[in-house]
């Protein structure tokens, strides 16, 4: 048992090494913490055989637990871009390249990661309907209204009008990417996507 | 148009039914507005406008056969029209008077045919269809008020008919009447609120509903609309419902639950001006002047105190948030009042009642170094909303989604809203009257850090408002700032220590950021370590934070209350730390704050002796004249101190000073380099400089076209530099006497004291003397003793002495005043003792003159000097000795003043340490001693003993009188001697 242990953590060391190397914003001892989390949270050998990873269900109640989200559309988007190689499973280089956005990212990492967030359809573009889709339950509903999807309407109208500088009534990455760079509050307009300073405190807080 | 017609129309009863419209502006704006869009109708909506009515619109027409032309079949009176519906009748027929109409093409045609008829024949066809929607689609589209369900009912027809083509039609229909109804209500709101100028203030603003109305619900279906109090000056405050009906007075609604309140309690009259007209004689008696009414003529006569708020009955989770918003709302709205109380009670005719004053006798506890921004100045609300911008509805749009929507929604929508030109009063009163600053303010008390952000940001820019200023301090806006303050976050913390700074520019604010321990917190952020060598982006927000601290810090130094504050919190050396920055930006408010507080005795030193002077004179050689400005108005007021001034000349801080002189067109720059070379020039090792760099030459250019605030520096510094001779000819030969003598007849009184002590020194100089007489100086100085400020008094009397001097035949000119010599005897009635021992010094120059010295002694200056004896201040003892040693000269004043008991005190002087008392005190007594009840007072009371002393003087006038007076005294002894033994 101490054997495995031992080994286990030999084979942990290793990984960190390789990761650190890998992956910016993170040294040895960070990565080697982070890893530590990720099999804690994968759980028991019995369940690790099955896939190579975090699956959706388990990743989306860290994503809820740790880092306060409540939007599952936004969760589900984040958990595909945190599963690069699309395999429906977080792997665990995934989840240290992940994390390096969530925790240290610059702001040009950010941006890059929140636009392929809001893509919904991967397309390049944040369509008006996207934009519609994520925006649909931030305003709360006034039931006298004729349209109860005016607001949200217009709402989408005023983004178009604040970010799509090159009037083609969506968004390109260059439009985001401007508009942020203007104004950070805009990071996430469409909703939240990325952990607030209490949160990534918490989860640092794991790490020695 | 239904509901506008019902609600906004107004009508001569208040019941349904048939009833008159009458004639107000309101329902002359909703006519033009009906009669534009059925005008237009067919033309527009050629297929809607066929759409047949339900039931006919049937009233009494003014029409005739003869006003019909093709397309109607004309047969005697009577007429139909060509166009029939589909089972074959007429959409139109006329039997006189009686007319119906079945669509809107032929109520179009109608409008078109009636030529100048046509607003009457709208009004005649409104009144006898009150509810024309009803006609026009069925009664189930009747107009009920606070319910629209047109659309569902359509939804149903739909469903259950298959004439989806009428349906469609009706559908737009019922959309365009819709739209009509809109544009009416809002119109009509517009001019309601054009009669009620001041109807919207921004507090129940937060309760208007998307109709318009400002009452709660279950009133509005009593179509009321607002209720208002006005205070009239000459009656009980008037509590007033505004509704669909007319105006009229209510039993008082202050807060909701008193159902009673609501109850009408006078007769209803159509408008506020009648209502207020038959309430208030004064207004009545006032608006009767006024010729072609505006009720903002009739602003200053009454005061609507604010509209009541309201809060919705029906309860819904979102409420708690809403509510927290209206207790801070109640407890601003107090404030409001009390404000208004005052602004009440100070127009004429009412009895002053103020409630214990503004806000307690705390507002006044605090002085301040600065005139006080704009603190009384009244609430400007907006004044016409006649054309309110199509900014104000966008806002109110963006406030709306503030108020409802999540995080993201809100960050939307504060990002939208800093699109807007928020350096605009415009904008910046359109949030605050759509009750965006309340949700402004409430967002920074979310644990959203994002929308903190945002909302100070806009907060920040529209500060730079005072009335938003006063806004935010009343809805408490400073203690969540000052909170902010120690959040970790960095853009936090200096946004809310800029915004600090704007709203922090009257005195209220200052003492809440003071009160709720923002200074403290502000001096804390000056805590970061500048270096000057490149900053990583987090040294950078460090430097910012600081930067805004000092900003803040800047604002609220101008209550002096809050310069005590900083320097206990330790900010004195943060601020000298800062004061080495490289950087403008932050050297700015830095060194504003410095010099703001060196106000203070305690910052002039700790600024000498923390080695600051060094640095305010490094950055007088920078090219920023802001900076420029406040490091030489740091070192105006610190060069008070004969130490600062010294530091100031071996930094080689001088010659600056005089190079920033010619920076004349930058006045208050140029104020502040005169006012520290004035300072400066008191020490005459700096006049000495001065001199080498040619300062009084340029100082003397600045005498002309001047504002005074410089002119007052640049005469005291002339008056300094005078000091030394070679700098008298200098201002001569420059041709400065006669600038200086022309500023005599000015009014500032700073600006007199420093002249009238520039033309003294320069008096001195014969040659300037004579150009001073030919300018008649002489005279304007002595018009300035009836000065009522004694500092002009006592300086232009010490200027008399040396004119009186050096001008020829002085003693003719002295006479030659009308009154002069009893105006300035009459000036030792002054309790000033400046003035006394300057009069006393002018007075020992007059009396050389044997005539005036007999004048003077008629005017009763014998008893006047001699009560003066008794001081103890020994500047005025030597001019009071000086003075008495010259009156003795006439007649028997020498007895007199023995009389009235002045020798025993001029005894006593001998004693003073001041060694220039002695000299005129020993020449006064001398002149004493030639009396011999003198000589036994002086005897009496040791003079001999004190005399023998001074005998040995090195002063040789001294000496002499000293001498003079033992000689007398003994001669007196000898005699008695002689008499007694023979």
């Amino acid at each position: 048992m101490a054997e495995m242990s031992a080994m286990n953590r030999k084979l942990i060391q290793n990984l960190a090494e390789t990761l650190s190397k890998q992956v910016k914003h993170f040294n040895k001892t960070e990565a080697e913490c982070l890893i530590r989390l990720f099999n804690g949270l994968l759980g028991d050998q019995s369940d690790r055989r099955v896939g190579n990873g975090l699956d959706r269900g388990k990743f989306r109640n860290i994503l809820h637990n740790t880092f306060g989200m409540t939007d599952d559309m936004i969760m589900d988007r984040v958990f595909r871009a945190f599963d690069k190689d699309n395999d429906s499973y977080v792997s665990v280089k995934e989840w240290i390249e992940g994390l390096s956005i969530f925790l240290r990212g610059t702001l040009d990492e950010k941006i890059k990661y929140c636009f392929d967030v809001y893509d919904l359809n991967g397309d390049g573009y944040i369509s008006r309907e996207e934009m519609f889709h994520m925006l649909k339950n931030s305003l709360i509903r006034q039931p006298t209204e004729e349209d109860p999807d005016e607001g949200i309407k217009d709402l989408v109208e005023i983004t178009l009008k604040k970010m799509d500088h090159d009037h083609d009534s969506r968004l390109s990455y260059a439009d985001f990417e401007k508009a942020v760079r203007d104004e950070n509050l805009l990071l996430e307009a469409f909703g939240t996507c990325l952990p607030d300073a209490k949160n990534m405190e918490s989860v640092l807080s794991f790490c020695p | 148009m239904g509901v506008a017609l019902t609600r906004a129309a107004q009508w001569t009863t208040a019941s349904s039914g048939t009833g008159k419209l009458e004639i107000t502006p309101v329902n002359e704006s909703l006519l033009k507005e009906i009669l534009q869009f059925v005008e237009q109708f067919s033309s527009r909506h050629p297929q809607e406008a066929r759409l047949v009515f339900k039931e006919p619109l049937q009233w009494t027409t003014s029409l005739e056969a003869s006003d019909f032309k093709t397309e109607y079949d004309i047969s005697g009176p009577a007429v139909k029209s060509q166009e029939t519906d589909r089972d074959g009748h007429p959409m139109l027929q006329l039997t006189p008077p009686s007319i119906s109409v079945h669509s809107f093409s032929q109520l179009s045609k109608i409008v078109q045919l009636a030529t100048d008829k046509k607003l009457k024949e709208v009004r005649a066809c409104l009144e006898a269809n009150r509810d024309p929607i009803a006609k026009m689609l069925g009664p189930s589209f009747a107009t009920v008020e606070g319910e629209d369900s047109s659309v569902l009912r359509l939804l149903e027809e739909v469903k259950e008919g298959d004439q989806a083509k009428e349906t469609e039609i009706k559908v737009k229909l019922i959309i365009l009447l819709q739209q009509l109804d809109t544009q009416l209500l809002s119109n009509s709101l517009k001019q309601i609120s054009q009669w009620v100028p001041f109807l919207p203030p921004p507090h129940s603003v937060y309760y208007e509903f998307t109709n318009g109305c400002r009452t709660p619900p279950w009133r509005q279906v009593h179509g009321e609309i607002c209720y208002l109090v006005i205070k009239p000056c000459d009656t009980q405050p008037l509590h007033i419902t505004c509704s669909t009906a007319g105006v009229f007075l209510n039993g008082g609604i202050w807060q909701e639950g008193e159902e009673n309140a609501y109850d009408r309690t006078s007769d209803v009259y159509r408008d506020l001006v009648t209502l207020l007209k038959s309430k208030s004689p004064h207004f009545a008696e006032n608006i009767n002047k006024q010729v072609g009414f505006h009720v903002k003529q009739v602003a200053g006569f009454l005061r609507v105190i604010f509209a009541l708020p309201i809060t919705p009955r029906s309860t819904d989770d979102k409420k708690s948030k809403k509510n927290a918003v209206s207790e801070k709302f109640a407890e601003a709205q107090e404030k409001m009042q009390k404000k208004a109380d005052v602004s009440v009670s100070s127009l004429p005719g009412r009895q002053s009642k103020t409630p214990g004053g503004v806000g307690g006798a705390d507002d006044f506890s605090e002085s301040s170094s600065e005139s006080e921004e704009d603190e009384e100045q009244p609430e400007r609300r907006t004044e016409s909303n006649t054309d309110l911008p199509s900014e104000y509805w966008q806002i109110q749009k963006l406030v709306k989604y503030l108020k409802g929507g999540n995080q993201t929604a809100t960050v939307i929508a504060l990002c939208s809203m800093r699109d807007f030109n928020l350096a605009q009063e415009t904008c910046q009163l359109a949030i605050r009257d759509v009750g965006g600053l309340e949700v402004l303010i409430n967002l920074l008390d979310t644990e959203e850090i994002k929308c903190k952000i945002g909302s100070l940001k806009i907060l920040k820019e529209i500060s730079r408002n005072s009335q938003i200023r006063r806004a935010i301090a009343d809805l408490g806006g400073l203690q969540t700032m000052v909170k902010i303050l120690d959040s970790p976050d960095k853009d936090l913390k200096y946004l809310a220590a800029e915004t600090i700074a704007n709203v922090a520019k009257f005195r209220r604010a200052r003492r809440t950021v003071r009160q709720h321990g923002g200074i403290k917190r502000l001096v804390k952020l000056l805590d970061c370590v500048p270096d000057s060598a490149a900053l990583t982006e987090e040294q950078e927000k460090d430097v910012e934070v600081a930067r805004c601290g000092a900003l803040a810090l800047w604002s609220c130094s101008k209550s002096t209350r809050n310069k005590e504050a900083i320097r206990k919190a330790g900010g004195i050396p943060l601020l000298a730390r800062l004061l080495k920055s490289p950087h403008e930006n932050m050297l700015i408010p830095v060194v504003g704050t410095l010099q703001e507080c060196a106000s203070e005795r305690s910052y002039r030193i700790a600024i000498q002796t923390e080695g600051m002077i060094e640095d305010l004179v490094k950055n007088l050689n920078c090219d920023n004249h802001e900076l420029q400005m406040h490091c030489a108005s740091a070192i105006f007021k610190c060069a008070e101190d004969k130490r600062t001034r010294d530091l100031v000349r071996q930094c080689e801080g001088l010659q600056p000073l005089v190079t920033l002189l010619s920076q004349a067109d930058n006045k208050q720059l140029l104020a502040a380099t005169t006012g520290a070379i004035w300072k400066c020039s008191i020490s005459m090792e700096n006049v000495a400089k001065f001199q080498d760099y040619k300062a009084l030459e340029t100082l003397v250019g600045l005498l002309t076209d001047q504002p005074e605030e410089v002119l007052v520096n640049v005469v005291g510094a002339l008056g300094e530099g005078a000091q030394k001779p070679a700098n008298r000819a200098t201002i001569r030969k420059c041709g400065g006497i006669q600038p200086l003598v022309n500023l005599l007849t000015g009014t500032n009184q700073a600006l007199l004291v420093n002249v009238t002590k520039a033309v003294g020194a320069c008096a001195t100089e014969l040659e300037n003397m004579t150009i001073i007489d030919r300018l008649d100086g002489v005279r304007l100085l002595w018009s300035l003793l009836k000065n009522p400020n004694p500092d002009v008094q006592a300086s232009a009397a010490w200027a008399i002495c040396p004119c009186i001097e050096n001008a020829k035949d002085s003693g003719e000119m002295v006479r030659s005043f009308v009154g002069g010599l009893e105006l300035i005897v009459n000036l030792l009635k002054s309790t000033n003792k400046e003035v006394l021992a300057s009069v006393c010094a002018a007075i020992a120059k007059i009396a050389k003159d044997e005539e005036n010295l007999a004048v003077i002694t008629d005017h009763g200056v014998v008893p006047m000097l001699a009560k003066l004896t008794n001081t103890t201040d020994d500047k005025l003892r030597r001019h009071l000795a000086e003075a008495i040693a010259r009156c003795c000269m006439w007649g028997s004043n020498r007895v007199l003043f023995g009389e009235a008991g002045a020798v025993a005190p001029l005894v006593r002087y001998l004693k003073s340490k001041d060694t220039s008392v002695h000299q005129a005190t020993a020449q006064a007594l001398f002149q004493l001693s030639k009396d011999p009840n003198n000589c036994i007072t002086m005897h009496d009371n040791g003079v001999v003993k004190l005399l023998l002393g001074m005998m040995g003087s090195t002063d040789e006038v001294l000496q002499e009188a000293a001498a003079g007076c033992v000689a007398n005294i003994r001669r007196l002894a000898l005699a008695n001697e002689k008499a007694r033994y023979g």
